[in-house]
């Protein structure tokens, strides 16, 4: 049985449907990256994974369990939410990290408050930095631990982001867009880290417009097009031989040298 | 002489300081109580709230000094000639004159809480809503973001504008003299009616130059307290 099955989830915005029945499933240790045009709906698609936004029908079962179904009216509790949110991890396109912290608390702030730790646990505090600077190496920035979010590039920024969504221990991790606001050479060394986070087994989604590390990173590949699932495949297929008529326009465009 | 208006003077401007004091007191809670009307989903609400803040913030300070306390005992008044007096008017005529230093406590808390509430608006709304998606998809409560995420930064955005508004009340005590309470322009126009000398009223400025000048500089020690970190 796949970890994720999203089946057939919609989405409006007023009267614009920004999601017209998106269904897909991902296994457990797999990189999916998400592919096409600004406003495909990608973005919400990965705000409804993280309850963000609320789909307006379809179903989202993770491992067995149905964390949203459409078919049921009942708005669930902040609490339920909340809970349910922890499966996915989300690294946003604008690092979104705190800027009154430094980076060791960045990463061990929502850790200590999911667990009400007390200021007394002396014990279980030191195991939460620990965990945490383990996760800061991880991403190369143990040099950086009392450093604040302003004192760090984009880049580190980003990898800072990271290592505190993976600090809960999600099942999924979600990108959107981690690279687009960072320039080539950040960009490298942020798509180094997620692509190193593969080979520790962790489940990834990955929204991007690099098509070269969806290319030789990801295991399956969906290309979005109008809200709508356009091709999926592995990465073989759908940038060797695409099928539709929009993914070859779009990988004709996006790999057009200028 | 110099001494002794030096003195008489202190105590004038231990009631201002008890007035900013005071209001500082009352109006920060309920300011930041007002902010939250005024961005509240209700729309009724909202409205009522903003309307509130708009005649507050519309009307002088003076006047509201002026209606607060003279009011009551205009309606007691009232309420006193009634030809067919029932319990409510018996109560309203019982009021009688209202204490003025309540007065001044009431108008200026209403009045700088206005202000105030404007302020924190400003900083609460000034904070990207990524801060808040931040802290919803690492698991955290409303409460945990507003406090451990948002709440610094929002200190952080409003101290400069606080600072300036706080400055601003240490010389808006003086408007208390129009209902004759005994603050330090008062103690100083005395000098003008018995002794028919007019430096000390002169000399209170030094008195708020001071006192301006210690909050200056403790505002300044703040902002450089949070400067370690830029949003």
């Amino acid at each position: 049985m796949a970890l994720l099955e999203v089946n057939n989830i919609h989405k409006q915005f007023g009267k614009t449907e920004v999601l017209k029945g998106i269904s897909f499933a991902l296994e457990k240790g797999e990189v999916l990256a998400i592919i096409g045009s600004s406003g495909s709906g990608k973005t919400t698609l990965l705000r409804c994974l993280n309850f963000l936004e609320t789909a307006d029908r379809g179903s989202i079962v993770l491992n067995g369990e149905t964390l949203f179904d459409g078919e049921n009216t009942r708005r669930d509790s902040e609490d339920i939410i909340r809970k349910k949110r922890l499966h996915f991890g989300l690294v946003f396109q604008s690092f979104n990290l705190f800027p009154q912290y430094n980076v060791l608390q960045n990463v061990t702030l929502a850790v200590k408050l999911l667990h009400k730790v007390s200021r007394k646990n002396k014990e279980m505090l030191a195991k939460i930095e620990a965990d945490a600077k383990a996760l800061i190496d991880r991403v190369g920035l143990s040099d950086k631990l009392k450093a604040y979010p302003c004192e760090l590039s984009g880049g580190q920024q980003q990898r800072v982001a990271i290592a505190r969504a993976l600090a809960l221990h999600p099942d999924i991790l979600c990108f959107d867009e981690p690279t687009s606001a960072l320039d080539p050479e950040l960009t490298g060394e942020v798509l180094k880290v997620i692509k190193g986070l593969k080979s520790s087994d962790s489940t990834m989604i990955v929204v991007t417009h690099e098509m070269n590390f969806a290319k030789n990173v990801a295991d399956k590949v969906i290309f979005m097009a109008d809200g709508r699932v356009e091709e999926t495949g592995t990465p073989d297929e759908v940038f060797g031989n695409p099928k539709s008529e929009k993914t070859i326009a779009f990988l004709q465009k996006s790999l057009e040298q200028i | 002489m110099f001494l002794d208006v030096t003195l008489e003077l202190l105590k004038g401007f231990g009631t201002t300081l008890q007035i900013f004091a005071l209001t500082l007191l009352f109006a920060l809670p309920l300011g930041l109580i007002i902010s939250f009307g005024s961005m509240s989903r209700f729309r009724p609400v909202r409205w009522l709230v903003r309307t509130f803040v708009w005649i507050i913030r519309g009307t002088p300070l003076m006047l509201q000094l002026i209606i607060i306390f003279y009011g009551p005992g205009l309606l007691s008044n009232w309420a006193a000639a009634v030809e067919n007096p029932n319990v409510f008017t018996q109560w309203l005529a019982g009021i009688g004159v209202m204490d003025r230093f309540l007065a001044v406590m009431i108008a200026f808390v209403i009045n700088y809480a206005a202000y105030f509430s404007e302020i924190y608006r400003g900083g609460i709304e000034g904070i990207p809503r990524g801060q808040y998606e931040a802290g919803q998809v690492l698991g955290m409560t409303k409460t945990q973001i507003f406090f451990k995420v948002v709440l610094m930064q929002v200190i952080k955005r409003i101290i400069p504008p606080m600072s300036n508004e706080i400055i601003t009340l240490v010389k808006d005590t003086s408007l208390a003299r129009i209902i004759s309470v005994y603050e330090v322009i008062w103690t100083a126009q005395n000098y003008i009616k018995l002794d028919g000398i007019i430096w000390p009223l002169f000399y209170t400025g030094a008195y708020y130059l001071l006192f301006c000048g210690i909050l200056t500089l403790l505002f300044g020690y703040i902002e450089k307290k949070l400067d370690y970190y830029r949003s």
